[in-house]
This record gives structure tokens, sequence and C-alpha cells, in this order.
């Protein structure tokens, strides 16, 4: 049997730690693109859009990410697609982080007073232009520390890929624990290093809300 | 020839009917006052001019064209006439000037040194030509206000409805809104404003609507309302003022 030093161990956690940040970040934009389509449906006027939406918002909300990732990887696979580990995982995570972005900014952008609506209608502004000009960087604004906030959940969303094989931090930690026989010390150092990630985070957040919350008018 | 021909108008909110056919025509060049107690419909009869509530039964048309639902010919009436309401509701992310150059650029694509030429015309019409560059915030309640008078200037309407646009201000700020509008009624604007300031509609409009329950009750020039009331709810109203 191979020995592992401690710096063995922890070069190979953080290695795989390239791929939590690189899938974290991937379910993030992508979700965050998603998310807005997905917003600007939920608002919308036309009511079949708008329930559409919900529909997606409540059945990602409402069932737990392992059985997304569970249903993206197996339930393919049952269906004749053989989808890799990363594909899975990264479309179950921006399925699943669009979902709870979207009620994140719609709450946001209906926070905007009816009035600015209102007046930018009177203007002649179309519904796009309206989002695009009057109430997307008002709303932008008050949701940065959510979204913010919300990272943190992805980051640590990303720990159950490892389930269907993707090996990100987590399933890294399993094989080095097989190998070295050491679970305290290595799930601590994994720990370790999500605590690295997403503290900063969280705490970013909570800055920025404070702030907004002391200058809620400033520009 | 008229400029707004509001025609047998019904608005229903759920069971609540807030407009039983009201008919109205506002000439050009027209200043019109609205009067009646709250809750008779004034703000909705405002907000179906300008197709922020659509309407359930009649018709109105602007400049000959007529109001009908659907985002083009609501972009079409909205080019026609501007609305102020009593909240300013300027856009407070940007500053006055951006607020004043923001629809031209957008709706009408007017490219950015005309539209901030246009801007500090209509700020420097409304006496705010220092504050271009003040954020809404910074100003007060009667700048705000003017500011955004200027907004639906720049927008070069046929007309503007005003929503009781001095009813949200401290008393000593209302006077400088007004020699506002005075100013625009003087120059041809056509004007129908929703008021609680009676000396004003007295002195600077050319009809008086009075309005009840949904309905017009009243109508005349000024002299005539204010002087000979004929229906006991109008003279109440004048009475409890
Ligand atoms: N969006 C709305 N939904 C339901 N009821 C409304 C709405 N807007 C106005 N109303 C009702 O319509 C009536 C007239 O309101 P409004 O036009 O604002 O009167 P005014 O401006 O003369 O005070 C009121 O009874 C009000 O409660
Ligand atoms: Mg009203």
């Amino acid at each position: 049997m191979i020995e592992f030093t401690y710096w063995d161990i922890i070069r190979n956690l953080l290695l795989a730690t390239r791929w939590t940040i690189l899938l974290s970040l991937v379910s993030f934009i992508g979700g965050g693109l998603v998310g807005l389509i997905v917003m600007s449906m939920r608002i919308s006027k036309n009511r079949i859009v708008s329930a559409i939406a919900r529909g997606y918002i409540e059945l990602f909300q409402g069932t737990p990410l392992l059985m997304q990732l569970f249903l993206a990887f197996f339930g393919m696979a049952l269906l004749g697609f053989t989808v890799p580990a990363w594909l899975a995982a990264g479309t179950a995570l921006i399925l699943w982080t669009a979902a709870f972005l979207s009620e994140i900014w719609r709450g946001c952008v209906q926070a905007i007073a009816k009035g600015q609506w209102e007046a930018s209608a009177s203007l002649a502004m179309s519904r796009f232009e309206q989002m695009r000009y009057v109430i997307l960087p008002q709303a932008i604004r008050i949701a940065i520390p959510p979204t913010v906030g919300f990272s943190v959940q992805v980051v640590k969303g990303t720990a159950l890929t490892s389930i269907i094989g993707f090996i990100e931090l987590t399933r890294a930690g399993t094989t080095l624990t097989n190998a070295t026989f050491q679970p305290f010390l290595v799930y601590g150092l994994v720990a370790l290093i999500y605590f690295a990630l997403c503290w900063p985070l969280s705490k970013s957040s909570q800055i920025l809300e404070r702030r907004l919350n002391v200058s809620h008018n400033r520009h | 020839m008229s400029l707004i021909t509001v025609t047998d108008v019904r608005k229903r909110f759920g069971e609540n009917e807030v407009l039983k056919g009201i008919t109205l025509e506002v000439g050009r060049g027209e200043v019109v006052a609205i009067i009646g107690k709250s809750g008779s419909g004034k703000s909705t009869l405002l907000r179906c001019i300008n197709g922020l509530e659509q309407i359930n039964d009649g018709a109105i048309s602007v400049a000959g064209a007529q109001l009908l639902p659907g985002e083009a010919a609501l972009r079409q009436l909205r080019l026609k006439i501007g609305m102020i309401f009593q909240s300013f509701n300027l856009f407070p992310h940007l500053t006055a000037g951006r607020n004043v150059m923001l629809s031209q650029q957008v709706v009408k694509k007017t490219p950015a040194p005309e539209a901030e030429g246009m801007a500090r015309r209509m700020l420097e019409q409304v006496g705010l030509s220092e504050k271009f560059d003040a954020y809404p915030d910074e100003l007060s309640g009667g700048q705000q206000q003017r500011v955004a008078i200027a907004r639906a200037l720049a927008m070069e309407p046929m007309g503007l409805l005003c929503d009781e646009i001095t009813s949200a201000l401290d008393p000593e700020l209302v006077s400088e809104v007004l020699a506002v509008v005075k100013q625009l009624a003087a120059e041809g604007m056509t004007l129908v404003m929703v008021t609680h300031e009676m000396k004003f509609a007295r002195d600077v409009c050319d009809r008086v609507v009075f309005m009840h329950q949904g309905r017009v009750h009243e109508v005349g020039p000024p002299a005539e309302v204010f002087a000979n009331p004929g229906t006991p709810e109008l003279k109440q109203f004048l009475g409890m003022l």
C-alpha cells in the first residue's frame, strides 16, 4: 500500500477543489442566465407563460437536489442516453440554481414601486424597455446581497454530485479516506476547504446588505 | 377640434363599477380641471385615458386615433399624451438630466447630444437648469415634480394628464409647481388636471368637471361652476372645502 503524506492528501484535495469551484461557477452563471429567463416568464402578464415558470420553480424547489441529480444521471441512462457525470451534474445544478435565483430576483423586481412601472409606461416605453432601463437597474442593487448569499448554497450543493461519480472535493475526500483510513483527518480538511470557499461569500453578502441598508437611497 | 374624446366609458374593478359612463371632450389647448370627492373615479379616468387601465366599455380617442389595447397602440397614444403623478415617480437611479433624457433615447431613439440639449431646455423651462446632475433624492418635492414635468415635456406631447400633482407637496412648495403649470397653460398646452387647488382651477382652467360616484355630475366654465353650483352634491363638495 502506498503511504500518503499530509501533503499528498492536501494536494489531492486542492486539485479536486478546482472542480468544485468550476462546477460552482458554471452552475451559478448558467443558473443565473436561465433564472433571468424564468423570472421574466414568471412576471409576464401572459398567464400561461407565468404558469409554466411557476410550475418549473415549484418542481425544482419542491424536490431534493439529490433526486434531480439522480434523474439527470440515471434517468437519462434509462432513456438510452449515456450522460457523463459532469454533464448530468452541471445540468441539474444549473436548473436547480435557476429555480431559486428566479424567485429571489422576482422578489427584488416586485419590491420596486409600482409608480416606476407607471411613469415609464406613460413615457411610452415598452415592457422590455421598462425592465431594461428602469426596473432592473434598481432591482439589481437590492438583489446583490441575497444572490451572493445564495451562491453559498450552490457551492455546498456541488458536494452532492459526488454521489453520481463526479470527482470534486467531496468525492476526492471519500477516495482518500478509503486509501488512508483517516476519515476524520480527511473530512476535516474537506470541511475546512468548503468553509474557506463559503465563508467569504456569506460574509460579503452580509457586508453588502449592511451597506445597502445604510445607503438605501444612494446611487 | 377636440384632442381627447371620451365616449360613454365604463370601468369596473371586479364588481365595483368605478366609471359609470363618462363622456367628455377636451379641445386642443384647453385646460380642464377635474374636481370631486376622493373615490369618485378621477384618477381612474386619467389612467384610462393614458392606457394604464383598460376600459370595459365605451371608447377613448386621442387626436383622432382610437385607443386600442396592445403595446404598439398604447405606445402611439402615450407619445401624444403624457402623465404626471402625485408621487413624482422619478427614476431614483438616474440624475434629473438623465431622467429627462431616458425616454427620448430609448423610445424615440434620439441621439444623446440632442436628448441632452432637449433635457437642458426642459429643465430650464421648469426653472431647474442648475439641477441637471442632481439625483432625485437630493431634490425637494417641488423640484422633483418639476423634473417630472420636464421629463414628460421632453417627449413633446400634445397634452398632459396631471393627477393631483401638488397633493404630496408641503404647502410652501405647491406654488412653484403650479406656476410651471400655469406657464404651460399660457403657452397653449392641453391639460387635464385632477386638482384640489380650487383657486388655481378658477384662475387658470377653461372648464371645470365635477365628478361624483363615477359620473360627470356637472361641467362648466369655472366662474359658473363655482358661483352657481347646480346640484346639491357640488354645493356640498364646495362647501366642504
Ligand atoms: N386598481 C384598483 N383595484 C380595485 N379598485 C380600485 C383600483 N383603483 C381604484 N379603485 C377603486 O376605484 C374607486 C375610485 O378610485 P380613484 O379613481 O382613485 O378615485 P379618486 O382619484 O377620485 O379619488 C375607489 O373606490 C377605489 O377603491
Ligand atoms: Mg385620485
